[in-house]
């Protein structure tokens, strides 16, 4: 659905239900330069099991209108200004990578808001190869393509989409090209290369937290999620074997089953 | 040592490795190296919840093998990495991908323009089937670059041809006409039976979906009947409002917007959501391993077509028994030009040759040779031949013969992958005998 978020017009994708006040909201924020289909085998399932599944686009990505935010604690309170614009006074959060970030963050700004919280491939830093960042900012396609590579395992690289007929590595690159490079993945990278407070926002957090982490990820290490999942009192972890970053495809069914158990303990779905 | 920083280079896997290993995973499948075939109807569910989610899309899965099926799975992605897309769909044949493509695209009162170089099969379909579902068609000459352009009118859904056309080989002019399709905001639709991915990624040329009969080259050894259709994913379903069954609420799936949940893969979705569930054009899973043998061999097979292809043009262009030779490789052919850009690995190994003595000369030719295979296919290892205006195109009138560039002296070759003497010694009987009829004429 498309809405107003400060006079900017976004779109977040419902999981194919409309959007209903009365249930619960859960607010799913991608990564770098990606936008809200990353979630599709996340977020239907919740849309349809007495949940507000909101997959953003943040500004400036994927179908949203505007220019991208500069930093992550900008990316943060949009965040919370999403949850104030389709009217809901809490929320769950779920991120990944960047979302990670901007969803601890948000987190920590915003306690009273936030109900629970899921983090993929978190980590409390997310300090860019400083080549990367360039060729980010400077357009150049191939920044997509390493990305693409470093966030595959070893076992994605080789496809195996949960999604018959779908093969995400090029499924991936087409998403983070549909919008200017530098524009989008130029602009997120260096917000996440600039952002030293996750930590500290960490410790703030007392929500219920969730981080899964992926043996093969080479972008945010199961050491660093572990270390960013240490300093949030009682979070759960979750270690997936044999994948990658990007989990919440390769490893999309295992995702879905752990963030539904612990969305559904700790947030109840609005009962049909 | 060079203290010289090392250059960050994608270590994604390249042709040939994607060939073998593409789509499956030997760990998810008790560790069997050959990719399983899934010889089942049907797949457990877990529990009512699980069945439920994969019924409405909302988790990935195998529900019933006309929908999607595991070994089917593993050659649909295999020829989506090939090809550079994001999804592919396979079906039980070339023709039923076509079928499906168009009916995924389409609604009656729509039209298609369509290059009038194609299999006969194919017109067939978009010239007297198609126009029942009230779908037309405007054929245009594939050499006829701004004809496209002319031909597209307000409730034209998207522009289809072969790369390089059956029988006659003329080449589209893909980035122009990908260009006039984009322009329209209407997508461009390849069959590149003729040239695999090894010799040609359309994607990459401005196609946004390509089309093939996996039964030729990408099996290769005419066994199996296969098609598909994979999708580029550049394509913007949403930048007008030309294809509401792809962006508005679908009722078929609770109101679910194909473009806005599925994107980059969103027409494969839908056509394996819809048409999949609705025609059922499924691919055995006998015959997708069939196809995935022959995928694995693709680029070591498609480079022997190639270079005995060229032989047999230099072969047949010095032979006094032949009155004319169509391959891209020949100089003067009038696409040799763009045959060079859009197929640099090879210009494949479909050739067209006019006998001389005409019709007569043709049927005694193919009556007579005993290596090359007279059948209705390409694309085997084996070498084959056909006169298509007495087969493949025989349901074609004179003047639509005329239009699709056929003449009654034209033998359509598919080079194997033979010892190239013995094709040329078996072409030398074929020839003998074709000379035969008009010496007792003259006499």
């Amino acid at each position: 659905m498309k809405f107003k978020v400060n006079n900017n017009e976004v779109f977040a994708s419902t999981g194919g239900r409309p959007f209903d006040k009365k249930k619960p909201l859960i607010i799913f924020v991608h990564g770098s330069g990606l936008t809200h289909m990353t979630w599709v085998l996340q977020t239907r399932y919740f849309a349809f099991h007495g949940y507000n599944a909101l997959a953003v686009d943040l500004p400036g990505h994927g179908l949203s209108n505007g220019e991208s935010l500069k930093s992550i604690e900008e990316m943060a309170d949009w965040v919370n200004d999403v949850i104030d614009a389709v009217g809901h006074k809490e929320a769950s959060l779920v991120g990944h990578s960047q979302g990670c970030l901007v969803t601890v963050e948000c987190t920590s700004r915003y306690p009273d808001k936030i109900k629970t919280l899921s983090l993929m491939g978190g980590a409390g830093a997310i300090p860019m190869n400083p080549e990367l960042l360039s060729l980010a900012e400077n357009n150049d396609p191939k920044a997509v393509d390493l990305m693409m590579d470093w966030a595959h395992g070893p076992a994605g690289h080789f496809g195996g989409h949960p999604v018959p007929g779908l093969y995400h590595i090029n499924t991936g690159t087409m998403l983070a090209k549909s919008r200017t490079i530098q524009n989008t993945l130029g602009v997120d990278f260096r917000a996440c290369d600039n952002y030293k407070n996750g930590f500290e926002a960490a410790k703030k957090i007392k929500c219920p937290t969730l981080s899964i982490l992926a043996t093969d990820d080479k972008m945010c290490p199961v050491k660093e999620g572990k270390k960013l999942a240490s300093l949030i009192d009682g979070s759960q972890v979750d270690i997936i074997d044999n994948c990658g970053h990007m989990m919440l495809l390769e490893e999309a069914d295992r995702v879905l089953t752990v963030l539904k158990k612990f969305i559904t303990t700790n947030y109840p779905p609005l009962s049909s | 040592m060079s203290d010289k920083k090392k250059e960050l280079k994608p270590n994604t896997y390249k042709f040939d490795t994607l060939s073998l290993h593409a789509g499956y995973q030997p760990h998810k499948n008790a560790g069997s190296r050959q990719v399983p075939i899934y010889q089942t109807t049907s797949y457990l569910f877990d529990d009512v919840d699980h069945a439920a989610a994969l019924f409405n899309l909302e988790r990935g899965g195998h529900i019933y093998s006309r929908i999607s099926n595991p070994t089917v799975g593993v050659l649909e992605e295999r020829v989506a990495s090939l090809e550079g897309g994001t999804a592919a769909l396979a079906t039980s044949s070339g023709m039923s991908a076509i079928f499906l493509t168009v009916m995924t695209l389409c609604e009656a009162g729509d039209h298609l323009v369509v290059s009038s170089q194609l299999y006969g099969g194919t017109v067939n379909l978009f010239r007297l089937t198609l126009p029942k579902f009230g779908i037309k068609c405007t054929f245009v000459k594939p050499r006829d670059t701004e004809g496209f352009k002319k031909a597209i009118q307000k409730n034209t859904k998207g522009i289809f041809g072969e790369l390089v056309g059956n029988p006659g080989n003329e080449i589209m002019n893909m980035p122009e006409i990908a260009k006039i399709a984009h322009d329209a905001g209407i997508p461009l639709m390849v069959d590149a039976t003729y040239q695999t991915p090894y010799l040609c990624k359309p994607f990459e040329h401005g196609a946004d979906i390509v089309i093939h009969s996996l039964t030729k080259w990408m099996a290769g050894h005419g066994s199996s009947m296969a098609g598909i259709l994979v999708e580029g994913g550049k394509f913007d379903w949403m930048q007008n409002d030309k294809f509401p069954t792809m962006t508005k609420p679908y009722e078929g799936y609770h109101g679910l917007s194909f473009a806005e949940e599925f994107g980059p893969t969103a027409f494969t979705m839908k056509a394996r959501a819809e048409g999949m569930r609705d025609f059922g054009p499924c691919l055995s899973p006998q015959n997708a391993w069939n196809v995935l043998q022959g995928i694995e061999t693709l680029s070591v097979r498609m480079k022997k077509h190639c270079s005995n292809a060229e032989e047999m043009v230099k072969y047949l262009s010095n032979h006094e028994s032949v009155a004319w030779v169509s391959h891209p490789s020949v100089p003067d052919h009038p696409d040799h030009e763009l045959a060079k850009k859009l197929l640099p690995n090879g210009r494949g190994s479909m050739i067209a040759f006019g006998i001389k003595g005409g019709k007569d000369a043709g049927v005694a030719f193919i009556n007579n040779v005993k290596l090359a295979s007279h059948l209705a296919n390409v694309g085997d290892t084996r070498t084959l031949v056909i006169h298509p205006a007495s087969g493949t195109h025989s349901q074609m009138d004179e003047a639509t013969l005329k239009f699709a560039g056929l003449s009654h002296d034209m033998i359509r070759l598919s080079v194997g992958i033979e010892d190239i003497d013995d094709i040329k010694n078996d072409f030398e009987i074929g020839f003998r005998a074709a000379r035969k009829p008009r010496l007792v004429s003259n006499q």
